[in-house]
């Protein structure tokens, strides 16, 4: 079911391409020897490059490179061999230069293509029409004296690619999960650490609305949006708005606006008019950028796998759901840690447990995948006792809460516990024998018909044997006893 | 013995032989300085006592047995380049009180062969002039007086201040850059030899840009041979600078004995402008003459768009300009005037800071990159800038070397040409293509005007072919016997 909003005159598409911009993993600075670090006292990672300083020149870093191709690489975009910077020029008292290098008509990566999963199911494909490199500027801050505003240099010179998609979003919820992809790949490609709170990655988001079967109508681009639920909360306020404006016999201009979280809402920062005009001329100072083929090969063959492969190799390899592959591979540590744990084991039984118990352990624990609640290893041991026939799935669940507990290991807990599960069938009829004669009315009320008291007769002969009973051997003589 | 009328050559041998030292040289040449400097303005800034340390360090070196062919050569550096603790204007009010922490890839590789800082020579405010009258440090007088008159002349620019310094004997040399002419007119207009190298020769780490993909540094020196060596010490690859060539640098020295027989010089048909000078067109027929006598070949050639050289360089150059002066903002570094909010401490800054000529190149620069005129301004101009680097290349696969004038005229008075920008801009029109087409130019004084002002010409290369410029100007420099002496100098 496709989303739409319902105005006044009718049902309204909603329309949105993104623009990310995320920062380069890298050790230094896209033009300069400065340090990339985030954080640090206020200008202690700048250079005079970096601080515009007459007659310096940048010198492109060949990893911050590397980084966008192999990111354009992981979107399956085309590579372009040559490649050219531009000045984007505008005054900022946080931009050194006065211009911002960035490449304007010949980007370092083209065309390309991302794949997104909705809720229900559906994958669609959202284009990229493009990335290319650019230096981020510095920060103002205007709260830290009485008269005067601060200048913080540290960020000026590192590098970012932007990343422009096609207009394809639909919905605030493929707007998410679009973001969330994008970030998933460049946390997978180890080019972008994806941390939004701290600013490293942002989105400026491109909206417009119309009715079915229209051409585009003008668009609003909401600057600098900095987590996944604004952006889509900021979709949707966005569209509202237009749809309001277009229903009130007005006209949608074109301009930039903000998105204010805490009122819900956006609002005009300048309009199309106000707009600079960036005067873009290619960058003399540097030459245009030429890849070898051969550069750009030897980084493919480099390339790590990435998420979409993976989730089908797990569904292949392991015999899994194609939607808990997903939940596995959402995080490369996960799908590692999933990994080390499945190889020669019930693969199935790994993935639930994973899914299952070991994510509410980590949550409820306030642990992460690479700090995990019960090692890889312990986990391991956990399903070969299940897998054995050891211990049963019931008291594997109370091992389990004591290994997140104690850091103790399942064998050692199931022995300590007496917790081996009975296999021995004299044991258990005997268990049984014992419960239907202490239930003689229930076991009339089964005979006349009562299917379903079958579950409680089993239920109390696991209770009568503490949980230990094989399951299967215990359902079988149930229904051997009561005949 | 005068100290002051040597050249480098001269002067390195006689150090190398103890005939003097170069605390001796430098004293003599702080002393001139000291007694004319305040009349030519040829120094906005100069460090004696920097210079006499050096010298110790240079007389050190020498009796070391460590000394190259610079060691304890005194030069006047054009104060474009940055010198770590040494104030560096571009002879602009903005960067009045700025001390570059920094040393420019140039001068340090002069100082590392042991050449000695006289001061920071004077130009036009940010290279942007022919006449050293845009300096916010007040106009240098050329040396050079006409016969019979005691009226100021310019010294052309904008590496002015170093010219009138080596012609008046005030530095046995310097260091200049030229983004349309800027060593070439000031050399011809000062009876200097100067020679705009490749661009990509030199690194422009260090040096406040003017126009980035035009600018390039080059010696200023009283022979070719002394060009020669001077270049040999500031050219090479530099990592800063990634528009720098990653080529060895050649001996230049040893080119300027090669001679000129058998070379091929090509004689634009299109240098011959209409109201020429009679005695601009008869000292390049002179020119023509003298490599003809000692064995070159004169071939005819054509550069078609010689003609629209002038107009994509004032559009490229202040396009450039624009956005490289942009940084002087008041914020981080030089001079700032303080006003109600950032944009007004901005216009404030930069109207106080910046002369009338940057003003008005920063305005045609920020109209030609503008929206809606780029197309028909700057890319068109990028388009007939390659024609004009093809008319070079087209050339090239006939001749060897090209044979020009450096200026329509030898040196103008101050206040003459000034009412009118355009007319100072065609003093460029000789040399601007060789700057748009990156190749190495070099002027030397050939001769002297009817009112015996030194005239210069040019030779004009291949890329990276200085050797052969230098080999034909070492040529013309023989044949044309300059010995003329400016009336204004050190004794």
């Amino acid at each position: 079911m496709a989303y739409s909003l319902e105005g006044k005159t009718g049902t309204w598409e909603v329309v949105c391409g993104l623009e990310i911009h995320a920062q380069v993993i890298s050790e230094s600075k896209l033009f300069s020897g400065a340090s990339a670090t985030y954080g640090g006292a206020p200008n202690a990672h700048v250079s005079f490059v970096d601080a515009g300083f007459p007659g310096m020149l940048p010198v492109i870093n060949r990893e911050c490179v590397a980084q966008a191709v192999r990111t354009g690489l992981g979107l399956k975009a085309q590579i372009n061999l040559v490649s050219r910077f531009d000045r984007k020029n505008y005054f900022y008292a946080d931009l050194p230069n006065g211009y911002q290098i960035s490449q304007f008509d010949h980007p370092i990566v083209g065309t390309g293509d991302v794949e997104i999963e909705l809720q229900d199911g559906t994958i669609k494909h959202i284009g990229i029409t493009r990335l290319h490199l650019e230096q981020d500027a510095g920060k103002s801050m205007h709260d830290q004296h009485a008269s005067k505003s601060v200048i913080d240099l540290n960020r000026a010179g590192v590098a970012l690619m932007e990343i422009v998609s096609e207009p394809d979003i639909r919905s605030p919820e493929e707007a998410g999960a679009y973001l969330r992809k994008i970030r998933q790949i460049l946390r997978y490609l180890g080019t972008c650490d994806g941390n939004m709170e701290e600013g490293s990655m942002r989105a400026d988001v491109n909206v417009s609305v119309r009715k079915a079967g229209e051409d585009f109508r003008t668009r609003c681009e909401i600057k600098n949006v900095n987590s996944v639920r604004f952006v889509m909360h900021a979709v949707e306020a966005e569209a509202l708005r237009q749809i309001e404006v277009w229903e009130s016999g007005g006209e949608v201009r074109q301009e930039t606006r903000l998105y204010d979280p805490a009122r819900g809402e956006t609002r005009s920062m300048r309009s199309k008019e106000d707009a600079h005009d960036y005067r873009y001329f290619p960058e003399p100072d540097l030459l245009p950028l030429v890849l070898e083929e051969e550069f750009v090969a030897r980084l493919k063959a480099k390339l790590p796998e990435l998420p979409d492969e993976k989730r089908r190799r797990f569904c292949d390899e392991y015999a899994i759901p194609f939607y808990d592959a997903g939940v596995l591979v959402a995080e490369q540590a996960t799908a590692d840690f999933y990994e080390s744990v499945a190889k020669g084991r019930d693969a199935r039984l790994v993935a639930n447990w994973i899914s299952g118990d070991f994510f509410a352990a980590m949550n409820r624990t306030g642990r992460s995948i690479e700090n995990p609640p019960v090692s890889g290893a312990a986990l391991g041991e956990l399903i070969d006792l299940i897998s054995d026939k050891t211990i049963n799935g019931r008291i594997a669940k109370d091992v389990f809460e004591e290994m997140v507990e104690t850091g103790a290991m399942p064998g050692a807990i199931v022995e300590a516990k007496g917790l081996r599960q009975v296999t021995d069938t004299s044991a258990i009829d005997a268990a049984v024998t014992q419960v239907l004669a202490a239930n003689p009315d229930k076991v009339a009320e089964y005979k006349s018909g009562k299917d379903k008291l079958f579950g409680f007769f089993v239920g109390q002969v696991m209770k009568a044997m503490q949980g230990k009973g094989n399951p299967a051997l215990v359902n079988e003589a149930v229904k051997a006893q009561l005949g | 013995m005068s100290l002051l009328n040597l050249t480098i050559a001269q002067a390195s041998a006689a150090l190398a032989a103890k005939k003097f030292s170069a605390v001796e040289l430098t004293a003599a040449h702080n002393a001139a300085i000291a007694a004319l400097n305040p009349r030519l303005n040829a120094y906005i800034t100069t460090t004696p006592e920097l210079a006499l340390a050096q010298a110790q360090a240079a007389d050190a070196r020498i009796a070391a047995g460590t000394a190259t062919p610079l060691t304890g050569i005194p030069l006047a550096i054009k104060d474009l380049f940055c010198t770590a603790g040494v104030r560096t204007t571009a002879a602009s009010k903005i960067l009045e009180p700025f001390i570059p922490p920094y040393e420019s890839t140039v001068t340090r590789q002069l100082l590392e062969a042991g050449t000695i800082c006289l001061g920071k020579a004077n130009l036009d405010e940010f290279a942007m002039g022919s006449s050293n009258i845009t300096s916010g440090y007040g106009p240098v007088e050329n040396p050079w007086k006409r016969n019979g008159s005691d009226a100021k002349l310019v010294p052309g620019g904008s590496s002015g201040g170093s010219a009138a310094a080596v012609a008046a004997r005030l530095a046995l040399g310097a260091t200049g850059t030229d983004t349309g002419g800027s060593i070439r007119q000031p050399a011809s207009f000062t009876g200097l030899a100067g020679i705009k190298p490749t661009y990509g020769r030199c690194s422009r780490y260090g040096i406040v840009a003017f126009a980035s993909s035009l600018d390039q540094a080059g010696p200023m020196a009283r022979t070719v041979e002394d060009c020669a060596i001077l270049l040999g010490a500031m050219a090479g690859f530099d990592p800063h600078d990634s528009t720098s060539a990653e080529r060895a640098v050649p001996d230049f020295t040893a080119a300027t004995g090669r001679g000129v027989k058998g070379l091929r010089i090509g004689i634009p048909a299109e240098y011959r402008m209409d109201g020429m000078s009679g005695e601009i067109s008869a000292l390049w027929e002179k020119g023509v003459a003298w490599l003809r006598e000692q064995g070159a070949e004169i071939v005819d050639i054509s550069l078609p768009h010689t003609k629209y050289g002038l107009a994509v360089y004032y559009i490229v150059a202040p396009a450039e300009a624009s956005s490289n002066l942009a940084r002087y903002d008041g914020v981080r570094f030089g001079k700032r005037v303080d006003g109600e909010d950032l944009i007004d401490m901005y216009e404030r800054t930069r109207a106080a800071g910046f002369g009338p000529e940057v003003k008005r190149r920063i305005m045609i620069g920020t109209y030609v990159l503008s929206h809606g005129y780029y197309d028909a301004y700057y890319l068109k101009a990028q388009k007939v800038r390659n024609l004009i680097l093809r008319d070079f290349n087209n050339a090239f696969e006939k001749v060897d070397a090209i044979l020009t004038p450096t200026a329509p005229s030898a040196a103008f008075g101050l206040g003459e040409k000034m009412d009118d920008p355009v007319t100072m801009y065609l003093n460029d029109v000789f040399t601007v293509p060789a700057s748009l087409a990156g190749v190495p130019a070099m002027s030397i004084p050939a001769g002297l005007s009817a009112e015996g002002l030194p005239l210069g010409l040019q030779v004009i290369g291949k890329h990276f072919d200085e050797e052969t410029v230098f080999a034909v100007s070492a040529a013309l420099e023989r044949a044309a016997g300059f010995t003329a002496l400016p009336s204004v100098r050190a004794e």
